[in-house]
């Protein structure tokens, strides 16, 4: 058996002329944190029910666990958790009766089934709302609720679908962190698909760009960077004030330092552009021709960055490939 | 894979009866992959049950079911006394009566189980699959390791249960109440043949049952649904029978015609109106209950030479109606078929 808790080969899913997941390959090591990040409409879901064996791929496989879910669907829902998008509850049913009734399914005992749910209840911090009725759940609640309900079978796997979404931002962030901690503690891999940046930088180990069908790029956060700005990967802004010098003779003072590339004024700061990181020397350049120093950073690419120039400029995407 | 779900829906039906009423506690470490499944199969089996019960559609079902049968037992027994005639073929079997005589006003028991019997089925299926997908639940029970096809053959069989269990507590009752109020206890006859006419109104509130299922895995909207299911029951009881009218009048034979004609003619009439599941049951069932009907068509001269008019005893008069019995539970048997291909190829996405 490989290491691997996922592996995708090749996978193809086609709806009539449309193709919704495209040739995917992707390996996702035991105890990774996972972000499928894409905008609606990727293929995420779809991706995300072919490795359930909810739907059948039209070509390619998927191993998980090394089990093939296309022919043993049972034997890998039993050690995947899934929590879909917008999931939902049985509203006239208690928060306890909900979990019970999806551990029954799993066929476990009532005994052990009821101290793991008082156990869960606790830890998504809904032990008070044990006995409300579903119905009566905020949606942050019931997000907290079907993670409970995910983990109820004590699963190798879990697969959150859009997990963040319509939760308020403080919500998101108590629920992202209960998500870390959880798959330290059960020593969980966690595949988790967002169209959100900022939420899967925050958790992932590791990322994929997935976009019409396609992963474009894997790997974490500043290795697709990297990967990303080939040519110019730091940025270095700098607010400079002296007697009006103009941008042409701030060129042409810091051009002569190793590494720098471009130099341009965005707004009232200079943004120069460097294949390494060259800060220390920007500086003192400027303070030793007599110019003021008014603000210097180095500016880091978020996934922000890299999301724009994936999505928003496809025709770039081919330039640099 | 099918030979399993029917033997654990047989398993389930019939060996385990007695633990389907109370969930087995003692043994539920999953012994094998069967025994696990089969508690899975087990708890969507409840789960269904007790919904069914709780909810106020059920109750108010049972409440309108109760009332009309009470109300035409009440007319059954207000006129029983009238009923019995001497020389009546049927003088023996008084305690049939009380489910087929209704004094004018009110329709008899049998005549409503056929009438209300499709408004229980409906109910309690149209909405079976739907309105897990809208609520979101769907595919969150289609992630937990069980078969797909078991939520389709649980909640089939959850609601026969429901439904099996009603009929014959009521069918019970009015027999109870009957018993009480005319002080003739029924013969192993009477009570064998009541016995197979409430069996034979579970086949026929299981048909709408699978035709309202086979509706909810087809349309999304739970109001599309139930009113499929509605209006194909409302052609049946009210549209059709007036198409075969006009039919008929349109066909009829003049008065000289032959015999070979007017033959023909009521074989088509016959043929038309078994399309009709409520025929089917109505036929099927006052030959239960009546049991001097004989014959379900046409007899000529020579057959009737001869007959004596008496009673048919309980084996002949299921021969007499098995065709009908047979065709109903085809009939259940193809709408739940075409729901099961259908659930089976749809892929189920969240909301």
């Amino acid at each position: 058996m490989s290491g691997f808790a996922i592996e995708l080969v090749g996978l193809t899913k086609k709806y009539g002329s449309f193709t919704a997941v495209d040739h995917l390959n992707l390996s996702i090591k035991k105890g990774e944190v996972f972000g499928l990040l894409g905008p609606n409409g990727a293929g995420k879901s779809t991706t995300i029910l072919m490795i359930l064996g909810l739907t059948d791929p039209a070509s390619g496989h998927a191993r998980v666990c090394g089990i093939d879910p296309t022919v043993k669907p049972i034997e890998v829902k039993r050690l995947v958790g899934y929590l879909p998008e917008d999931v939902g509850f049985y509203d006239d049913r208690t928060g306890y009766d909900n979990l019970m009734y999806t551990a029954r399914l799993n066929s476990i005992p009532d005994a052990e089934a009821q101290q793991r749910i008082v156990r869960l209840l606790e830890r998504v911090g809904l032990s008070g709302e044990a006995g409300k009725k579903t119905g009566t759940y905020s949606r942050g609640m019931r997000q907290r609720l079907g993670l409970a309900d995910v983990l109820i079978k004590n699963p190798e796997i879990i697969i959150l679908d859009e997990p963040t979404l319509g939760i308020d931002p403080k919500g998101v962030r108590e629920f992202l962190n209960l998500i870390l901690e959880l798959s330290k503690e059960e020593g969980l891999t966690v595949l988790f698909s967002s169209h959100h940046l900022h939420q899967v930088q925050q958790v992932c180990d590791r990322v994929g760009l997935f976009v019409k069908g396609k992963l474009l790029a894997e790997g974490n956060v500043q290795s697709l960077a990297q990967k990303l700005f080939t040519r110019s990967p730091y940025v270095i802004e700098a607010g400079i004030s002296g007697n009006g010098e103009s941008v042409k003779e701030i060129a042409s003072l810091l051009k002569p330092i190793n590494g720098v590339e471009e130099i341009a004024l965005k707004d009232k700061y200079y943004e120069i552009s460097c294949t390494r990181d060259a800060t220390a020397e920007i500086a003192k350049e400027i303070v030793a021709s007599g110019l003021s120093l008014t603000h210097l950073s180095r500016k880091e690419y978020g996934l922000d960055d890299i999301y724009y120039r994936y999505f928003e400029g496809g025709e770039e995407h081919e330039r640099i490939n | 894979m099918n030979v399993s779900i029917k033997k654990s829906i047989l398993h389930t039906l019939f060996t385990k009866a007695g633990s389907l009423i109370k969930p087995n506690r003692g043994n539920q470490v999953a012994s094998s992959r069967h025994q696990y499944l089969n508690n899975a199969f087990r708890a969507i089996v409840f789960k269904e049950v007790s919904d069914h019960v709780r909810s106020w559609r059920f109750i108010i079902l049972v409440a309108i079911i109760a009332l009309t049968c009470f109300g035409s037992l009440y007319a059954a027994l207000s006129v029983i006394d009238k009923a019995v005639k001497p020389n009546d073929p049927e003088g023996t079997f008084i305690f049939l009566k009380l489910f087929t005589l209704s004094d004018g006003t009110l329709p008899s028991y049998a005549v409503y189980i056929s009438f209300l019997g499709p408004l229980l089925g409906i109910s309690l299926g149209f909405d079976a699959i739907n309105s897990e997908h809208n609520r979101g639940t769907l595919s969150r029970l289609l992630a937990q390791p069980i078969h797909r096809d078991y939520i389709l053959n649980a909640k089939f069989l959850g609601s026969l249960i429901v439904i099996s269990v009603l009929l014959f507590a009521l069918g019970f009752l009015v027999m109870g109440i009957g018993l009480i109020a005319i002080g003739i206890p029924p013969t192993v006859e009477e009570f064998m043949r009541i016995i197979a006419f409430i069996l034979l109104s579970i086949v026929y509130v299981a048909f709408w049952l699978n035709l309202s299922i086979f509706f909810s895995v087809r349309f999304r909207q739970t109001a599309t649904s139930a009113l499929s299911g509605i209006a194909v029951w409302l052609f049946f009881s009210v549209f059709y029978p007036m198409i075969i009218t006009m039919v008929s009048k349109a066909f009829q034979p003049s008065e000289f015609a032959s015999a070979h004609e007017i033959a023909g003619y009521e074989r088509l009439m016959s043929v038309m109106l078994y399309l009709l599941p409520n025929q089917l049951f109505s036929v099927a069932t006052s030959t239960l209950l009546m049991p001097s009907i004989r014959s379900l068509g046409t007899l000529s001269m020579e057959q009737m030479t001869g007959a004596l008019p008496g009673p048919l005893p309980i084996g002949q008069s299921l021969m007499l109606v098995w065709a009908q019995v047979t065709a109903l539970i085809a009939a259940t048997v193809l709408c739940f078929a075409l729901s099961y291909v259908s659930f089976m190829r749809k892929e189920i996405r969240s909301r």
